[in-house]
């Protein structure tokens, strides 16, 4: 079954808070909904779908639901993959109201991990207790950090990828997040600047990370007769996949991703191919994640990805493929440690043509938003939205 | 200038039900594996499964202990070590970190033999691996 045209995106909402001091985790997934049913020009009671993860307080949806006063669900789904959650749910959002599960959903996140002064990346952590793996991963010191960088140490040696490389996608970023009045580090940097920053884990230096910040962002994804009665311009799901990548018993290979399934998923049932996509929001919680992904979508070839993204290609007006115009999580925003739902929102943004003047692709009709959840070199998952503007 | 690895204070493995006699053997310095029975094949991490073919045909068996660092990082906004996959000889790929050596000369490739390492609280020891 394919979702082609089951659905469109109707409503979308950023979160403007970088440290969320006055708020609750509870309250900023309040305001994220009521400004994405706003901008859809709907109410709360127009939902009948709730999305989030477990990064929402509570059990799955129930206390979410109860505590913003969701009175109609008929549909519910807290399924959980990281970071690239709300970008899977956006494809499954669509897979409900196809089968007439729903008409209207809402999909939120929330967090305030900065506020709460959190060590988000360079501590190891445990997901939840029961955890198998956690035996023989969590004395080793496994962190986020170190799981990425082990990633690029990787490609580095296969592919001779460099530190300039990785760098020119924050300064990409920072190009962008200049425009951008929320963004926590809107001051464009150079290679130098990213390359003569402190080493955190080999080869990663403290640029090629991206921010902590509190905050979130909801999306309201709705049926096409609903879609057509509003008042915003039309964002169509094209196409949304979503997979994950195992250790494989001891064959773990680094050198590419889930995104790798999940991207060629999503492209057929789109009909499109990499070349037709105008505008590209790729998960960015570190320099290699953005190489990683851009290589498994198939932008380029395999360990072709730092010349790709070198001397600007990813920098709106200037390369070939503009990517995170909002800065990204390397520059703008990483709410509650989770990046899918912000990359969904400014593909949004650049299809209705609602992007800041300075980034915003002319004439964007075609947009991906892709993401990576857990740990790329561990375990985790990857997601695939493809969007058009009708 | 070199950068040796830091003696950190490492956490106890949490032991379960069904890995307790990985950790027993750890007690005793023997370092085992996941065998699956259905395939021959060797696996990493201990389970009571084998991801090749789900069955419970499984056991643990003794290591040589010695490899190869398949890729590794050096951890520098702390006390500096170095979280790396060393590739064994008997084929899996294990998560672990190398130890007792100056992190700045690491290199994929590298061969390198198992050490254990002790944990905080009495906990199992570990198995890491350092430069032969």
């Amino acid at each position: 079954m394919s979702i082609n045209g089951a659905a469109y995106v109707v409503g979308a909402f950023e979160h403007p808070t970088r440290k969320a001091e006055g708020q609750s985790v509870a309250q900023l997934h309040a305001e994220v909904a009521y400004g994405a049913l706003q901008d859809a020009g709907l109410s709360k009671d127009d939902v009948d779908g709730f999305f989030c993860t477990a990064a929402a307080p509570g059990l799955g949806p129930i206390n979410m639901a109860d505590y913003m006063g969701l009175t109609k669900l008929r549909h519910v789904d807290s399924s959980d993959m990281g970071g690239c959650s709300y970008v899977m749910h956006v494809g499954h959002a669509a897979q409900a109201i196809k089968e007439g599960r729903c008409n209207v959903a809402l999909i939120t996140l929330a967090g305030r991990p900065r506020a709460e002064g959190m060590a988000t990346g360079t501590v190891p952590r445990s997901w939840a207790p029961n955890i198998p793996d956690d035996p023989f991963e969590i004395p080793m010191a496994r962190t986020v950090v170190t799981s990425y960088a082990m990633v690029a140490q990787r490609h580095m040696y296969e592919y001779g990828t460099t530190s300039e490389q990785l760098a020119w996608i924050k300064v990409a970023a920072s190009q962008h997040a200049q425009h951008n009045p929320h963004a926590m580090l809107p001051k464009p940097v150079t290679v130098e600047d990213v390359v003569n920053s402190p080493m955190v884990a080999d080869p990663l230096h403290r640029l090629d990370c991206c921010v902590i910040s509190d905050g979130g962002g909801a999306l309201i994804v709705a049926r096409p007769e609903i879609a057509k009665s509003l008042k915003r311009p039309l964002v169509k799901v094209l196409g949304c996949a979503e997979a994950t990548k195992n250790q494989a018993g001891g064959g773990i290979d680094l050198s590419y991703s889930a995104v790798r399934q999940s991207g060629a998923a999503a492209f057929a049932e789109a009909g499109v191919k990499p070349s037709d996509i105008q505008y590209a929001s790729i998960y960015d919680s570190f320099t290699i994640t953005v190489l990683m992904q851009l290589e498994d979508l198939g932008f380029c070839a395999k360990g072709q990805g730092g010349k790709f993204v070198a001397d600007g290609n990813l920098i709106s007006g200037v390369g070939k493929l503009p990517f995170n115009t909002d800065g990204g999580g390397l520059c703008n925003n990483h709410p509650a440690n989770r990046g899918g739902m912000t990359k969904v929102i400014e593909a949004v943004r650049q299809l209705r043509g609602e992007a800041h003047a300075k980034v915003q692709v002319p004439g964007c009709k075609l947009a991906l938003a892709n993401g990576v959840g857990g740990l790329l070199g561990h375990r985790h998952g990857g997601a695939t939205l493809i969007m058009e503007r009708e | 200038m070199a950068t040796m690895s830091a003696n950190r204070a490492i956490p106890a493995p949490k032991e379960d039900p069904t890995t307790k006699p990985f950790w027993d053997a750890a007690r005793e310095g023997r370092f085992l594996i996941g065998l699956c029975k259905d395939t021959g094949k060797h696996f990493w991490y201990p389970r009571g499964c084998s991801p090749f073919t789900l069955s419970n045909n499984v056991e643990m068996v003794e290591a040589k202990g010695t490899g190869t660092i398949y890729s590794f990082t050096v951890m520098r906004s702390k006390e500096p070590h170095a979280p790396a996959y060393v590739e064994l000889d008997e084929g899996p790929r294990v998560f672990t970190n190398i130890v007792d050596c100056d992190l700045d000369t690491l290199k994929i490739g590298q061969t390198v033999k198992l050490v254990f390492k002790a944990t905080e609280e009495g906990g199992a020891p570990v198995p890491m691996f350092t430069p032969v």
